[in-house]
C-alpha cells in the first residue's frame, strides 16, 4: 500500500517507493460533490407513506417514549375502550420480543410486530412492508409503537399525521429538558402513570411548564393508562383529528 | 446505537459514489451534523471506523463540520441562534422552526 495516499498498489504496479508518484492513479485525488441527506431515503419513503394513508382517509399515529414509560399499556386501554368506534391496525415495534404484540392481540385490532433486532428506532421502509403485510383496506386508524428509546425515533419521520409523546410519572418533571428534540417533534405529550403522583410527590405543574419550554404548541393530557384515568380528554383529541383527516386530508395538528 | 446505522446508510451511498467514479481508494469523507441532528459526533466516528473495515473507505478520514442551531421565529419574523434547549426568541416568543441543526449530510467524497 502507497504510505501517501493510502492506494492499494500492489496488483497495478511494483514500484519503489520515491514518492515522486509517476503512476497515474496516484495524485489523481479528487474531490466529489455529494450533497445528500443521510436520511434522504426515509425521508423519501416517508413522503410515500404519507400519501397512500392519506389517499385512504386513515389517521396513523406514531407513539414515542422510553422504555416502560406505557405505550402498550396506553394503546391497548385505548383500543379496548374506542374499537367499537374505529377500525384501528397496529405496528410494534421492539428490540427483541413480540411480547407487546402479544398483549396488543387481546384486541380486536390486526397487530404486525417488526422486531428490529439492534435497530433502536423503526424507519419508513418497515412501516411500509409492515403495513403491506396489515393491510390497509377498511382502516380509520393506524397506531405505530415505536421502539422505547427517546434519542434516534425523534429523526426518522414514518409518514405519521400525529407524534404523541409519553412521559411517565416515574421519569421525572425534567425529561423533556434532558430530550428536547424529541419533545420539540411532540403533537401530543401524554404524561402517564399519573395514579402515582402522589407517591413520587410528582410535581404536575413544573412537569407542563417543561413539556410547553419545549413544546409550546403540543397538547399535553395527563393520565393513567392502567388504572383508565383521563383517557376521555385523549378519545375526544383522537375522534376529532380522525374527523378533520378524512375532511381535510390533514390531522388538524 | 443509531450512529451505527446512519453510517450503514452512508456507507452504502459513499460507496457507490465510488464504484460510478471508477475509484480505487476512499480517502476522506466530509460530513455536516447538525447540533440538533440526535447525532453524536465521537458516536459516528466510532461507527465510522468500525463500518468502513474491509472497504475501500478502510483507513479513510472522516471530517465533520459541525453545524449550528438556527431558529425561525413565527411572531416576528426574526433569524436567531438559541442560546438554550428552550428556543426562546428575544420576542420573548417560543413560537419557532428549526432552519438548520438537523442535518445528518454527505457533503463530499475525496477519491482516488
Ligand atoms: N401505575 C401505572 N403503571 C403503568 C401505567 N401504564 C403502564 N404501566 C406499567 O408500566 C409497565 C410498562 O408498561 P408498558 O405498557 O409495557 O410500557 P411500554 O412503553 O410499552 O414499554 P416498552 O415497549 O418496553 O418500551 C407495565 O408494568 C405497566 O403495567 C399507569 O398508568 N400506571
Ligand atoms: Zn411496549
Ligand atoms: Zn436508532
Ligand atoms: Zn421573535
Amino acid at each position: 500500500m502507497c504510505g501517501q495516499c493510502g492506494c492499494d498498489t500492489t496488483e497495478t504496479l511494483k514500484h519503489e517507493h520515491e514518492h515522486e508518484h509517476h503512476h497515474h492513479h496516484r495524485h489523481n485525488h479528487r474531490l466529489v460533490d455529494i450533497q445528500q441527506s443521510v436520511l434522504h431515503k426515509n425521508h423519501t419513503l416517508a413522503q410515500g407513506n404519507r400519501q397512500e394513508f392519506t389517499q385512504r382517509n386513515l389517521l396513523v399515529l406514531n407513539i414515542l417514549s422510553s422504555p416502560g414509560s406505557g405505550k402498550t399499556t396506553f394503546i391497548e386501554k385505548t383500543l379496548k375502550t374506542t374499537e367499537q368506534q374505529f377500525n384501528y391496525g397496529v405496528i410494534v415495534g421492539d428490540l427483541a420480543t413480540d411480547n407487546d404484540a402479544q398483549r396488543l392481540r387481546s384486541t380486536k385490532a390486526p397487530v404486525i410486530q417488526i422486531t428490529t433486532g439492534d435497530i433502536c428506532h423503526l424507519e419508513a421502509s418497515m412501516i411500509k412492508n409492515a403495513s403491506d403485510e396489515l393491510g390497509l383496506d377498511g382502516l380509520d386508524i393506524l397506531i405505530i409503537e415505536n421502539v422505547g428509546n427517546l434519542v434516534c425515533p425523534a429523526a426518522y419521520d414514518l409518514g405519521e399525521d400525529i407524534r404523541v409523546v409519553l412521559l411517565s410519572t416515574t421519569e421525572g418533571e425534567d425529561k423533556p429538558l434532558k430530550y428536547p428534540t424529541m419533545f420539540k417533534g411532540a403533537d401530543v405529550v401524554i404524561i402517564n402513570k399519573i395514579d402515582l403522583a402522589e407517591v413520587l410527590e410528582w410535581q404536575e405543574d413544573l412537569a407542563r411548564e417543561n413539556i410547553q419550554k419545549i413544546a409550546p404548541n403540543a397538547l399535553i393530557l395527563a393520565v393513567s393508562a392502567r388504572k383508565d384515568t383521563g383517557m376521555s380528554a385523549w378519545y375526544d383529541y383522537l375522534a376529532k383529528a380522525r374527523q378533520a383527516k378524512t375532511q381535510t386530508g390533514y390531522s388538524l395538528v | 446505537m443509531h450512529e451505527i446505522s446512519l453510517m450503514e446508510e452512508t456507507l452504502t451511498i459513499i460507496l457507490e459514489t465510488a464504484q460510478k467514479e471508477n475509484a480505487v481508494k476512499i480517502h476522506r469523507l466530509n460530513m455536516r451534523i447538525g447540533a440538533v441532528s440526535g447525532v453524536v459526533p465521537e458516536a459516528l466516528q466510532f461507527a465510522f471506523d468500525v463500518t468502513t473495515q474491509g472497504t475501500i473507505a478502510a483507513d479513510a478520514q472522516l471530517n465533520i463540520e459541525l453545524v449550528p442551531t438556527l431558529c425561525h421565529c413565527t411572531e416576528c419574523n426574526r433569524k436567531f441562534a438559541p442560546i438554550d434547549i428552550i428556543y426562546q426568541c428575544e420576542c420573548g416568543s417560543l413560537n419557532n422552526k428549526i432552519i438548520q441543526g438537523k442535518e445528518i449530510e454527505i457533503v463530499s467524497l475525496e477519491i482516488s
